[in-house]
């Protein structure tokens, strides 16, 4: 599968990752060996092989439906860049 | 030639928890912005999801209810989007392996024709949060109480063919929720929500391509957005267009559907299985457990109405449509004639209710004051006009049933000598229509049970009047 510079630029948007476009040719290069390495696994037979949602081979152990946070807005919202009336400030967002 | 309407529902009910999906944050409504957050809601680095006992539970039930396969191990999925009232940057769902298989829904039509609309899945995932555009200039600002809430996506096969069968399906599915109570079913605070997906097509012919409805919060939006769809797709592709395949937004102010500005790759949601959490298995215990806990479901109360009460379906159906209606008239119902008490609910009470803009959840008359209500007709302590100047008086006053007959004396009259005495009053007070009665204008009768009624302000029985009337008019 060939990773051309144009799916690197959709992927990188994807992600929010800002990639200068002198990258963009070095990414697609290691992208295409990651994909490489990909099609080498897809090579090996796996039917009849359960999918392997997690490498732990556990389940998903259960907390009981009571309430055990109390509001904490104050020392949370400490970090955040803006804040107003208890609301996280962000850059305008319309639909 | 025919267009056939194709419509899918994907409905989002809000699990009923006292807690989060993946947090201990309470999920009450209307508490002040973000008070109700920690660090795993807000995505703090470091903090790890652990699954709430309560939503999966809940999950199984509707499971149940719908007959559904419920998958022993199922997966939990992150779907990738940047949006702020999302803080990790993606939602936790379900993706490949549901905790809900398929199920279906048999839906009540007119006529009594029923339909039965396939469920395809129910998965588990949390809601986002709020984002408030309008309070500050040129920013947004972000309320998170509500990320992390539970929620079940329950999706429905394109099985329905109308609007009409659309709405009937999401009012089986709301009543079914709040049954289960599994859901409070709010749809004004978006705790049930509905998006909808419509294509037209030939009859017989592959589906069309299809529009996705957002922001259907009522049945009644539900209907006029499909209808104005319907409109849509049909001018476009009976003047040769095609239809885009795309997320389109229902304005009620308008009655229009209109494109959403479509985000860029918003399809593209890059899903992988969460390596924060485990495979979630259902152990049979747990099912068990579940099914054991499960109320009587609206379509076996509706059948045992139908059989205990001799209701027509009808009836039977109106009043199982909502768990608190249907406790409502059994209470009404017992010991008194099930049909009588269901005309008192479905009639007076009812009606009563829609004037006052009051839910029955809030009804101001206990269902034990109306039985007593309801009863006193039948012992005929009262008539049923009388009931209902009582029935009045406890709806918007309150009061005892017994008390408002005794204190303005409306006990019904069942003496024959004091009716024959009024009787007699009445008809020889008038000759004229009495003779004209006689001379065959039977019609006239009328007049005097009302003159018989009025002189007994209303309190004289009925029947006993008219047996009476007659018998003395008859005799000359």
């Amino acid at each position: 599968m060939a990773f051309d510079q144009d799916s690197v630029r959709r992927t990188a948007h994807l992600a929010r990752i800002a990639l200068p476009p002198t990258e963009i040719p070095a990414v697609a290069d290691q992208l295409e060996r990651i994909m490489e390495l990909v099609e080498e696994l897809r090579a090996i037979g796996t039917t009849g092989v359960p999918t392997m949602a997690h490498p732990l081979d556990l389940d998903q152990p259960l907390r009981p439906d009571t309430v055990g946070n109390h509001d904490q807005r104050e020392v949370l919202m400490a970090s955040a860049p803006a804040a107003d009336h208890g609301l996280f400030l962000v850059p305008k967002v319309i639909e | 030639m025919d267009w056939e309407v194709v419509i899918g529902l994907e409905v989002h009910a809000q699990l009923n928890t006292a807690t989060k999906i993946f947090c201990g944050c309470p999920t009450t409504f209307g508490a002040e912005p973000n008070t109700h957050t920690c660090p795993v809601c807000l995505a703090m680095p470091g903090a790890l999801p652990v699954l709430n006992a309560a939503a999966v539970d809940k999950a199984i039930a509707l499971g149940l209810a719908i007959g559904a396969e419920l998958n022993r191990r199922s997966i939990f999925a992150r779907k990738n989007y940047f949006y702020p009232d999302l803080p990790k940057g993606y939602q936790i769902s379900q993706y490949e392996l549901p905790v809900v298989g398929r199920g279906s829904l048999t839906v009540q039509l007119a006529d009594g024709v029923e339909k039965v609309v396939g469920v395809t899945r129910a998965h588990l995932e949390e809601d986002a949060g709020k984002s408030l555009h309008e309070a500050f200039i040129g920013q947004s600002g972000i309320d998170l109480n509500r990320a992390g809430t539970p929620l079940l996506e329950i999706v429905s096969e394109p099985d329905m063919r109308s609007s009409v069968e659309a709405v009937a399906y999401l009012k089986k599915l709301h009543a079914l929720v709040r049954y289960l109570d599994i859901c409070d079913g709010n749809m004004q605070e978006g705790s049930f929500r509905c998006d909808a997906n419509v294509s037209l097509r030939r009859p017989g012919a592959a589906y069309g391509t299809r529009a996705e409805i957002k922001n259907l919060n009522s049945f009644r939006f539900l209907e006029k957005a499909i209808e104005y769809e319907i409109v849509r797709q049909r001018d476009i592709l009976e003047s040769g267009g095609q239809i885009v395949q795309e997320t389109r937004l229902y304005d009620a102010n308008r009655d229009e559907t209109r494109s959403m500005r479509s985000k860029e790759e918003a399809n593209d949601y890059r899903y992988f299985p969460d390596p924060d959490l485990l495979p979630l298995v259902l152990a049979e215990s747990r099912i068990e457990r579940v099914r054991d806990t499960l109320p009587e479901l609206p379509d076996a109360k509706r059948a045992r109405f139908m059989r205990q009460y001799a209701l027509t379906a009808y009836d039977a159906g109106v009043l199982t449509a909502g768990r608190v209606l249907a406790d409502c008239y059994e209470q009404v119902a017992a010991g008194v004639d099930g049909k009588l008490a269901a005309n008192w609910v479905m009639g007076d009470l009812l009606g009563a209710l829609n004037k006052a803009g009051i839910e029955i959840e809030d009804c101001p008359v206990p269902a034990e004051k109306l039985r007593l209500l309801v009863q006193r007709i039948e012992d005929q302590t009262i008539s049923g006009k009388i009931a209902k100047e009582v029935f009045e008086e406890i709806f918007y006053r309150g009061g005892e049933v017994d008390a408002i007959i005794d204190s303005r004396g409306l006990r019904q009259i069942t003496d024959g000598a004091a009716i024959a005495a009024m009787v007699d009053t009445i008809v020889t007070a008038n000759p004229q229509q009495a003779a004209d009665f006689r001379a065959g204008k039977d019609k006239l009768l009328g007049f005097f049970v009302g003159q018989v009624m009025k002189a007994s302000q209303g309190k004289a029985n009925p029947d006993q009047v008219n047996a009476i009337l007659l018998e003395r008019l008859q005799k000359g």
